[in-house]
């Protein structure tokens, strides 16, 4: 993709402003991106980028409201958005169901927009599951091909689900 | 099986076999697991992570696995052992310095090892030398299904194996490559490879670590992205986009110096194997980069056929049938044994830097100016 500026050089540096509820995509060069005085950081470790993104959400306080309740904490091991924040990790795996709304962007954001699993599955996972989750996955790839206006790979994926359904 | 059995040796993963070697020094691919039924390290108490410690351990210890296995209690064991082993891949710095009861299981070849409680319960590792990652990913396959014949992974139908951190989720995959790319940085375009990862979502580092200088223009690349992607699909990406590009980087990089600036190319090995054989004093970070040149000049010569006065000098110096042998194997070797804890625990006791320095140095130019019978 070419910059969008001198339309010389590749594109390298991707901007996403959201303004409004209006979404704008800027695609430059580096050389372009310096003389617009826009600082890019080359390389952000990814605990800073899941802190920043995390920074963003609502904060489970803002989240709760008038009512001031405590913070939403896991059941299970007592973990909190905030220790999240904090710590990076979470405590079991039944925080990514508990979390799910906060956690969603972050996972977003780092596996390029992707948010199902189409990998190796355990071969003790039971077969109707294993079933269930190719379903979801066709799903979501669907999805993505009607959002890129790629109607041919959609109706192709269209009929997999029909045929995984019955 | 103890720690010195493996210091006095070139690692299988570092000895300059394996293909597309002259660029790709090594291939390394590893899983993320936790077992079912337990909360994830961060809320584990003491006693739970002995527990997961002890069931890990067992079931690795029990798998077959073609090469004979040995287990290390890692926080029993002394810094400068856990230093070693971080110097040679086998655990992470994270694990050596975490906190809390944890192991590790490694293979007497060290081309497979086992993290117990670093971030994740369970982080089993792959290594081959030069680029061979379909071979890692059919290895660790296999030894991940014999795992779970024995016991149960945490999963999750939406976002598939779980992890600690979401950065690992789904596929719980790390595949990455240790690149020489010396050439690059010679020419002034290394920034253009950085650049040209982080395009493509991948994570590189320099070696030992985060934000550190590449030590000996040697570069770990590693995919990031581990959710909505098989692992089939990022191995391919890997061997038939990502690598052949690079490789064309490097190797274009190297013959712009040998057309156009034969003299610097020259200089930079003549400088080195001077340096190298005659030193009395070299830190790790100076032998490491002068040790890059040296490999740069023996390969240049052996996958180009290039030819400089500098580079047919070392030639003569690693050619077969001569008094004396340099080969890559060789350098990486002196690369390995020089590192402080390699150094420490093959001399028998701690040493102070500037010790450390002289011993090197003298390391070196013993493996360097060898003098035997010449052969008949």
């Amino acid at each position: 993709m070419q910059c969008q500026i001198c339309n010389q050089n590749d594109a390298t540096i991707h901007l996403t402003e959201i303004s409004s509820g209006v979404r704008t995509e800027m695609h430059i060069c580096e050389h372009c991106a310096a003389e617009q005085d826009i600082t890019v950081k080359n390389h952000i470790p990814i605990n800073e980028l899941l802190s920043g993104l995390l920074a963003v959400q609502p904060t489970d306080e803002e989240m709760a409201g008038p009512l001031k309740k405590q913070q939403p904490a896991c059941p299970n091991c007592g973990f909190t958005l905030a220790q999240f924040r904090k710590e990076g990790v979470l405590g079991c795996p039944h925080d990514y169901e508990i979390f799910e709304r906060a956690l969603i962007p972050l996972i977003e954001k780092a596996h390029d927009g992707k948010t199902a699993h189409c990998g190796k599955i355990p071969s003790k996972t039971p077969h109707d599951t294993k079933k269930h989750m190719t379903i979801l996955n066709l799903r979501q790839q669907l999805e993505a091909a009607v959002r890129n206006e790629d109607y041919e790979l959609a109706a192709k994926l269209r009929d997999e689900i029909n045929i995984s359904e019955k | 099986m103890e720690i010195t059995n493996l210091s006095n040796n070139i690692n299988e993963w570092f000895n300059g076999s394996g293909p597309l070697a002259d660029i790709v020094i090594s291939s390394r691919i590893r899983l993320a697991r936790n077992i079912s039924g337990y909360k994830f390290l961060s809320r584990c108490s003491n006693t739970e992570k002995a527990e997961i410690l002890n069931k890990l351990r067992d079931v690795l210890m029990s798998l077959d696995l073609g090469d004979e296995i040995f287990y290390i209690s890692v926080d029993k064991t002394s810094a400068l052992n856990r230093n070693f082993l971080v110097e040679r891949h086998l655990i992470s710095r994270h694990h050596a310095f975490g906190k809390g009861p944890r192991g590790a299981v490694i293979g007497q070849k060290e081309l497979f090892t086992a993290m117990i409680n670093e971030e994740d319960h369970l982080r089993i590792q792959v290594l081959k030398a030069g680029c061979q990652l379909k071979e890692c990913a059919e290895q660790i396959n296999h030894i991940d299904d014999m795992i779970e014949e024995k016991i149960s992974y945490a999963f999750n139908p939406r976002f598939g194996y779980m992890t600690a951190c979401p950065t690992n989720i789904g596929t719980g995959i790390r595949i990455s490559v240790m690149l020489h790319l010396p050439a690059l940085k010679l020419t002034g375009h290394i920034e253009k490879f950085l650049n040209m990862a982080k395009d493509m979502s991948l994570a590189v580092r320099g070696l030992f670590g985060e934000g550190t200088e590449a030590a000996s223009d040697l570069y770990q690349m590693s995919n990031q992205v581990t959710l909505g992607v098989s692992e089939a699909d990022i191995v391919t990406k890997f061997e038939k986009e990502i690598i052949p590009e690079i490789i064309e980087y490097e190797n274009a990089a190297r013959k712009q110096l040998l057309s156009k600036q034969p003299d610097i190319l020259d200089d930079k090995i003549s400088r080195a194997l001077a340096l190298l054989q005659n030193a009395h004093l070299i830190s790790s970070h100076e032998a490491l980069f002068l040790l890059s040149h040296l490999r740069l000049g023996i390969n240049m010569h052996e996958y180009m056929g290039a030819s400089t006065p500098a580079i047919n000098k070392l030639h003569k110096l690693c050619a077969e049938g001569q008094t004396r042998q340099i080969s890559i194997a060789t350098i990486n070797k002196l690369f390995m044994l020089t590192l402080p804890a390699h150094l420490q625990i093959n001399h028998g006791k701690t040493l102070d830097p500037n010790d450390r320095d002289i011993l090197r140095a003298k390391i070196i130019r013993s493996a360097l100016n060898q003098d035997t019978q010449p052969k008949s």
